[in-house]
């Protein structure tokens, strides 16, 4: 059975999850967002990967929900409520969602997976260990991983430069 | 003490409540927020898996995966960004130039 920690971090994850969905103003739902990846970042704790979940609060609640947050404050247009939002579409997207949760919770209720359980007496994964992973068989991922972001930032970059404003700028 | 299909059912409601806002919302920045959170959510079933085992290589493979979905994050915004300057809205659909 699952005890009070689990149950705090999950309904924290999931309300705050809803809420960054359905929230009025964008602002409050990108808020929102950074609470619920900051819940994962509880569950990495409590399945003892900390290292992993310090990874997490760097990289999501600290740069992803910034960045978030900064285009909220760009983009701030006078109907950031979707008018296409019928209720019909409403509906139906409850269902899709009901109908996978339904189908998830059967598959993980019908398999081996419900009766087995975490490990107690083996010794957990050290930092050293991942380390050790990250620099030796790994290392090609890790080049190859560091290219891709330099070049995702880079084009993000060169999407959202301006041309009007460089022409200005330029000497005659 | 919890069990790993309890960290499974918490990953497949985030999954679902993605799902949601991927088939509902029209507001860009509300789509990338469905796709963040089916993304943690499967990081949170590697890692569940990960403790299971026990294998430091699921923590590694997490690893890679929050950093390629932070590149796919700063690409989405930028794209954003500039289709707002093109259309002076979020709503994708009012992004009709690609049609026909």
């Amino acid at each position: 059975m699952a005890d009070a920690l689990f149950v705090g971090l999950s309904i924290l994850t999931v309300g705050s999850a809803i809420i960054s969905l359905e929230s009025r103003e964008l602002l409050y739902g990108g808020i929102a967002l950074a609470v619920s990846l900051l819940g994962i970042a509880g569950f990495f704790i409590i399945l003892d990967a900390p290292f992993v979940a310090m990874f997490q609060i760097a990289v999501y609640v600290g740069a992803v929900a910034v960045l978030v947050i900064f285009t909220v404050m760009l983009v701030r247009s006078p109907n950031t409520v979707t008018k296409s939002e019928t209720v019909k579409r409403k509906v139906a997207g409850i269902a899709l969602g009901l109908a996978f949760l339904a189908l998830i919770g059967s598959l993980i209720g019908n398999s081996v997976i419900s009766q087995l359980g975490f490990s107690d007496t083996v010794p957990v994964v050290e930092i050293k260990e991942i380390g050790r992973e990250l620099l030796t068989y790994y290392s090609p991922v890790l080049i190859v991983l560091a290219f891709t972001l330099a070049g995702s930032i880079i084009g993000a970059l060169a999407l959202a430069r301006r041309e009007d404003i460089e022409e200005k700028n330029e000497p005659a | 003490m919890n069990q790993p299909s309890d960290f499974l059912i918490i990953a497949a409601v985030l999954i679902s409540i993605g799902i949601y806002g991927i088939v509902v919302k029209r507001n860009a920045l509300r789509l990338i927020f469905s796709i963040e959170l089916i993304a943690n959510a499967v990081n949170l079933v590697i890692v569940a898996f990960s403790r299971m085992l026990p294998n430091p290589q699921g923590q590694v493979f997490v690893l890679f995966s929050i950093a390629i979905s932070a590149a796919e994050v700063a690409v989405g915004l930028g794209i954003m960004i500039i289709a707002y300057r093109f259309y002076k809205d979020i709503d994708v659909t009012e992004y009709k130039n690609l049609k026909n």
